[in-house]
């Protein structure tokens, strides 16, 4: 059903090289082995989905990409150079956003305020340096526009935008301050359908742009509707890639469950999961 | 570029929003309403004295007093915390300006800034002990509230040999060139002018009723414009909001949250100091009851100008009209015949008025159903 979907698939070609190499990734927390060696790598213009069940190591790995975590062993290659993120600060000037679940957004504050919250435009000099309102709505309108989204105006509060809208700031503003690999953690987990597809199309602009969209799920359908590259994750481990067209919604399924009981549930449950 | 083309491209799920109800989402609004409601009442019920020149001047003074410290509250709480130690903080601070003149004999231009340095750095230490305990402001300030109090009155009787007031501030800044800015009425030969030109009343020999502005009124306005400023129109104005919105999100997004969360605790205990000067050198003495429930009565301020309790949302404007209010009805129920003690019931209902308000406001804003 998956297959025909309506988003243009960037056709990843291998001899791009990655944004971002992540080789043979091991992350312990004293005596429990979060990660085993997790090899994962993000091309620009490309939809890669993580995917697996909960307690497979999704967030774990993705805190190592973006610098909340410093990998016990392995190698973080970014654009091709060995680099290691001491803060999460340090991965942002790389150019690595992650839109985390909570979109570090506020409701009570305007569209615009909360798009260059900490990072507002200036202007003037010295004792009349000033946060440049008009630039930051213009500037607001433009990019919610480019995404798809018709503000009442700047100065709407984040709070009355519906939650795939809000998803949608959130990418629109990571993708405004130059990131060249979006990390986004479960964005439609908590959304309805129609609001889903909404961040499902906004995922295929910005990789349509040329960023690097590494899409974090569980949800094997909304990940097989814009994704290039499905990499599972389970129990700490890698359990392979696959390109786009060489898997079937029910092999991914089974990969995420580790291929054990859901064989069996699916027997009894007509195979709706 | 897009920008070049008009691509006003409208939702059609989106109705025009009438003018009204664009003026209901700003939080300062509530404020001015009862500005409005408040000066009727009083236009009805008070003797007409209360609306003459000296009449106003009568109830923007201690409007201005309290707004001072309003001000300071309201940017606090829009920072997402609480200072109850502010009115204990102008006993305080008004203990340490009189030691500085008193008993070391500095001159204003010293003692001046000295008190405001002292001032912050109690602030500071308000706003380092939130911060590090992540413990609620609320409480830890309610400690300071009794700490400062009892330091003022300690202090006190060390400065003046066992009594709880120290006089004699006047005398010692009788002369001072900087005593001017920090109290007496401004502008006075402004006000001459104007009473021998017959354009304001005169008493009878000639003096003009009103011989000037407050110097606290002018602060007070000052102030609430530069709050203002700060708040809409610079990048600090944005931190103090999302610190008080969402501390993590906030941090998130790369705003340092501590540190604006201690600048406005510092603030705020300047707010206090500078009415402590100003009050101090207009009385000529300071004592330890200096601004007794003051906190209350600031957050109250604050309040009816449309902060919320849970912070992120409000506005300096809306304190300012929120002392206003205040100040008229300490001062105007003694032009009526009503019993003054009226007043606390009146507070207490405005409060009560203002928090629902702000509570259907929030509502608006975010869309909440």
């Amino acid at each position: 059903m998956t297959d025909d979907s309506k988003f243009h698939h960037g056709a990843v070609d291998d001899r791009v090289a990655p944004i971002v190499q992540m080789q043979d990734i091991q992350k312990h927390f004293g005596n429990i082995i979060a990660l085993a060696g997790v090899s994962f790598d993000i091309r620009p213009g490309e939809c890669h989905c993580l995917l697996g069940d909960n307690g497979a190591g999704k967030s774990t790995f993705i805190k190592t990409m973006s610098g909340v975590h410093q990998p016990t062993h392995g190698k973080i290659l970014f654009e091709g150079k060995p680099m290691s993120f001491a803060t999460p600060r340090d991965s942002m000037e790389a150019g690595i956003a992650t839109v985390f679940q909570d979109l570090a957004m506020i409701p009570l504050m305007s569209v615009a305020r909360n798009f260059f919250m900490g990072r507002e435009p200036t202007k003037g000099r010295g004792l009349f340096k000033r946060f440049d309102v008009e630039l930051a709505n213009e500037i607001t309108m433009t990019e919610m526009r480019k995404m798809g989204i018709n503000l009442r105006g700047p100065d709407q509060a984040v709070g009355t935008l519906s939650g795939g809208e809000r998803q949608t700031v959130a990418i629109a503003r990571a993708v405004y301050f130059g990131a060249k690999v979006l990390i986004l953690d479960e964005p439609t987990s908590a959304l309805g359908v129609r609001q889903t597809s909404n961040v499902l199309a906004t995922i295929d602009k910005v990789r349509k742009q040329g960023v690097g969209v590494v899409f974090i799920s569980h949800n094997v359908r909304h990940a097989l509707a814009v994704g290039d590259r499905f990499t599972v994750l389970n129990r700490g481990k890698t359990l392979g890639t696959a390109k786009r067209g060489e898997i079937t919604p029910e092999e991914l399924q089974d990969l995420m469950a580790g291929g054990q009981e859901l064989a069996q549930l699916e027997g009894s449950l007509g195979g709706t999961v | 570029m897009s920008d070049t083309t008009p691509n006003q491209t409208t939702d059609e799920r989106i109705k025009a929003e009438p003018l009204i109800s664009r003026l209901m989402k700003r939080p300062e609004l509530g404020a001015i309403a009862g500005v409005i409601l408040v000066a009727i009442f009083f236009v009805i019920t008070a003797d007409s004295a209360m609306f003459t020149a000296s009449g106003i001047i009568n109830f923007l003074t201690p409007a201005a007093q309290l707004g001072i410290l309003a001000i300071g509250a309201a940017l606090l709480m829009i920072g997402g915390e609480f200072d109850l130690s502010i009115g204990s903080m102008v006993a305080f601070a008004g203990l340490f300006f009189g030691v500085c003149v008193m008993v070391w004999g500095l001159p204003l231009i010293v003692a001046i800034p000295v008190t405001f340095v002292f001032s912050a750095f109690v602030g500071a230490i308000n706003g380092f002990i939130v911060i590090r305990s992540g413990l609620p402001s609320f409480i830890v300030t309610l400690a300071f509230l009794f700490i400062l109090r009892g330091l003022s009155l300690v202090g006190l009787k060390w400065a003046s040999g066992g009594s709880t007031q120290l006089r004699g501030v006047r005398d010692a800044t009788e002369n001072d060139w900087l005593a001017p800015v920090f109290s007496g009425d401004a502008f006075p030969g402004f006000f001459a002018w104007l009473a021998e030109r017959g354009l304001v009343e005169t008493f009878s020999n000639g003096t003009p009723k009103v011989t000037g502005i407050p110097v606290e009124i002018l602060w007070f306005i000052v102030l609430a414009l530069v709050a203002t400023y700060v708040l809409l129109r610079t990048p600090a104005g944005n931190w103090i909001f999302a610190a008080g919105g969402d501390t993590t999100a906030a941090s998130n997004s790369g705003v340092p949250v501590n540190r604006i969360k201690i600048s406005l605790f510092m603030v705020t205990a300047c707010c206090a100091a500078l009415v402590a000067i100003i009050t101090v050198i207009d009385a000529g003495s300071t004592d330890a009851r200096r601004g007794f429930q003051k906190e209350f009565e600031a957050i109250i301020a604050a309040v009816i100008g449309g902060c919320l309790l849970t912070g992120g949302y409000g506005s300096a404007i809306g304190a300012f009209f929120g002392s206003i209010i205040f100040g008229m009805v300490v001062i105007g129920l003694t032009y009526t015949n009503f019993d003054q003690d009226w007043f606390q019931v009146f507070l207490g209902g405005m409060l009560l008025i203002a928090v629902l308000f702000n509570n259907a406001i929030r509502k608006r804003v975010t869309g909440e159903r």
